[in-house]
């Protein structure tokens, strides 16, 4: 990681949707600062606002219902939510690219893959048709698929899981974006082909001195390959960390729960353990929640928690947890 | 766990999904999605079944309780040849073998009730009825750790976890002997995942049940297993011991799978040595000649594609079909230059 140069500042951001049911309030005062060429994971489970929070960042939210209802998202000096539609369209895939969860819907079935390719190429960077298909296959060929000149021909239904989500990749990075956010790119895929696409987005940071957001609800994918990580839970980040200090010190009793419910990767005995568990359920986020979120499935729960919501606070040198209670939080073993 | 109280027995197992093609629906090739498996389950254990997506896991559990007919092969239970049964017999052996499936969102009607979902077998089967069979289905509710007054109430009330223990206590209502969990965890969020694991393991101790616990995520498999066994591509690669298999993985693809799969614990994970096993599954309508893993295999020799490799025990309770493995009687490292 670089000299702390920070390249995406997201300041007390709100996303909500307005729905028949009430507003669903999916983002709730999310802050966090991105430094250049680091990995930053954010794990939480589904609706927790992790992909919102993402699709606000590209200002993707489908409006109505959704809406970016207060905060700011600070890149390169300018804050990308006072941008006309214009202007971020410029910034859009150029210099923030993202990669979706599922490569079979996100691909256009009835457009050849390199066509594809080629679209964000001739439009971003005004390439003229052959030097856009050259660059196409080029792509192709650096995220690791073989023959990539014939198979710009090829329409998506004619490549796998795997190879759709490295015709993705290559999509979002023809532009050498600067920062690639990548939402479960690899939660569809096995596990072997899984490994294949985390080493190449591991070489090509490095390569091209990226900086990329990884989301997922895999605490082993952030464990492989992010820097620091955020938790997030209803709509609000509980625990910020480096991964190493959130993993053998959590703070926030969310993420005590997430860790001790995975199964021991040593057995160190042939007798079966219990494995801990979160009890019930997380919160219907319609109309928001009072205090923390988290309260009701929390063991460390006290009056003050039904009330107030905790501030993201300093547990020790650049690891900030959200809980009333976090001196007294414990690793469960 | 009595090693020689064999409760399941599958033998030469084969499904075979015909391609058709043309207006005359012309038999051109098939899926082979399971392709001559064999193995045994003892009563009271936990069989663990893993591979990656399209190896014919799925279709080994739905094989076995006959909701697909077998292509060839033999299925015994307690004894008795499931695949030759029919009509009355068969209904009667399903009692005892229930299964669990994956989406609890798609395998629950959403127009009926929790008291006629959980409820049904037992009318099917005629084993209650009325008043006795509201206290059956309540008390199957609370075993399962939902409130018996949700009976009343549809699927679409519930959320992903307690679906799932609809389903289980479904699965449960005619006291099974034996459990096809087909990946009740996979679409469960990871807090939630933990609580139905649990549920399971109490329940086993409970009612004495014996479970196949089909999924693809090995840390979970590895926790609630006694015996695990490893697909690819319709085929067993490799059946051992939980902890024999975890500690020794032999064949070329468990040894894969097991360096694929990133551990929760970034100080291991970054400084871990990982082999990267390159390409894709090849389709199971055309596989590789010889040995299924001979396309990805970093220890593929001349005979891995002239010759299938067939189970071999390497040590006491340890198979694994792979040439080289056999040949060097012991564990070759897939990392090795």
């Amino acid at each position: 990681m670089s000299e702390n140069e920070v390249i995406l500042a997201i300041q007390n951001l709100h996303t909500r949707f307005f729905t028949e049911e009430g507003v669903v309030h999916a983002v709730e005062g999310v802050s966090y600062q991105l430094q250049k060429g680091e990995t930053l994971g954010i794990v939480g489970e589904s609706g927790c606002g992790k992909s919102v929070h993402a699709l606000s960042i590209m200002r993707l939210i489908p409006s109505p219902p959704g809406k970016i209802v207060s905060g700011k998202i600070r890149f390169k000096g300018q804050d990308l939510l006072s941008l006309s539609e214009q202007d971020m369209r410029s910034i859009r895939g150029d210099e923030i690219a993202m990669v979706f969860q599922d490569p079979m819907t996100s691909l256009n079935p009835v457009l050849k893959v390199g066509y594809q390719i080629m679209e964000a190429l001739k439009l971003h960077q005004h390439m003229k048709e052959d030097r856009a298909r050259a660059r196409a296959a080029d792509l192709l060929s650096m995220v690791g698929i073989p023959e990539a000149e014939q198979r710009l021909d090829d329409y998506p239904h004619q490549f796998s899981g795997g190879m759709r989500q490295r015709a993705m990749i290559a999509m979002a990075l023809s532009c050498d974006p600067s920062i690639l956010i990548a939402d479960e790119p690899t939660t569809s895929l096995d596990v072997t082909i899984q490994a294949q696409i985390i080493d190449l987005v591991n070489r090509l940071q490095q390569e091209l001195g990226m900086t990329v957001i990884w989301i997922t609800h895999d605490l082993g994918v952030i464990a492989r390959l992010a820097d620091r990580v955020n938790v997030m839970y209803a709509g609000r980040i509980l625990e910020h960390g480096r991964v190493e200090d959130i993993y053998r010190n959590p703070k926030n009793p969310y993420t005590v729960g997430l860790l001790g419910s995975l199964p021991k990767p040593v057995t160190t005995s042939s007798s079966r353990e219990k494995l801990y568990s979160i009890p019930g359920e997380p919160p219907d986020l319609v109309g928001g929640t009072l205090g923390c979120p988290f309260r009701g499935r929390c063991e460390y729960e006290v009056e003050r928690c039904t009330k107030e919501m905790p501030p993201l606070e300093v547990v020790e040198e650049n690891h900030l947890a959200a809980c009333w209670q976090k001196e007294k939080v414990k690793k469960v073993q | 766990m009595t090693k020689n109280d064999v409760l399941l027995r599958v033998v030469d197992l084969k499904k075979y999904f015909p391609i058709r093609r043309g207006l005359f629906q012309r038999h051109v090739g098939d899926v082979k999605a399971v392709d001559d498996v064999n193995f045994e389950v003892y009563r009271g254990e936990t069989l663990g079944l893993v591979g990656e997506s399209g190896c014919g896991k799925t279709t080994v559990g739905r094989t076995i309780v006959r909701l697909c007919e077998p292509t060839e092969g033999s299925v015994f239970f307690e004894g008795k040849d499931l695949s030759q049964l029919s009509g009355a017999e068969l209904r009667e052996m399903r009692q005892k073998l229930q299964m669990i499936f994956q989406n609890p969102y798609a395998s629950l009607s959403p127009r009926m009730k929790v008291k006629s979902i959980v409820g049904e077998p037992l009318e099917v089967h005629n084993a209650a009825r009325g008043q006795e069979k509201k206290e059956r289905v309540a008390e199957l509710l609370d075993l399962v750790g939902l409130n018996p007054s949700f009976m009343s109430r549809y699927p679409h009330e519930f959320s992903g976890g307690q679906r799932q223990r609809i389903g289980i206590a479904r699965s449960l209502a005619l006291n099974p002997e034996l459990v096809i969990a087909d990946e009740p965890i996979s679409s469960l969020d990871v807090s939630i995942q933990a609580q139905v694991v649990n549920l399971l393991e109490d329940l086993q101790d409970e009612l004495g049940l014996t479970y196949i616990f089909i999924a693809h995520d090995l840390s979970m498999v590895r926790h609630i297993s006694d015996r695990v066994a490893v697909m690819y591509l319709g085929k067993l690669m490799e059946v051992a011991d939980k902890k024999i298999l975890f500690d020794n993985p032999l064949n070329p693809y468990t040894q894969a799978l097991m360096s694929a799969i990133p551990v929760p614990d970034p100080v291991i994970e970054k400084s871990r040595n990982r082999v990267l096993i390159e390409g894709d599954l090849p389709s199971p309508s055309n596989p590789p000649r010889g040995c299924n893993f001979n396309t990805r295999c970093p220890l593929a020799e001349e005979i891995c594609f002239h010759e299938e490799a067939k189970m071999v025990e390497i040590e006491p309770g340890h198979y694994s079909a792979c040439h080289v493995i056999a040949r060097e009687g012991g564990f070759v490292d897939i990392a090795r230059p």
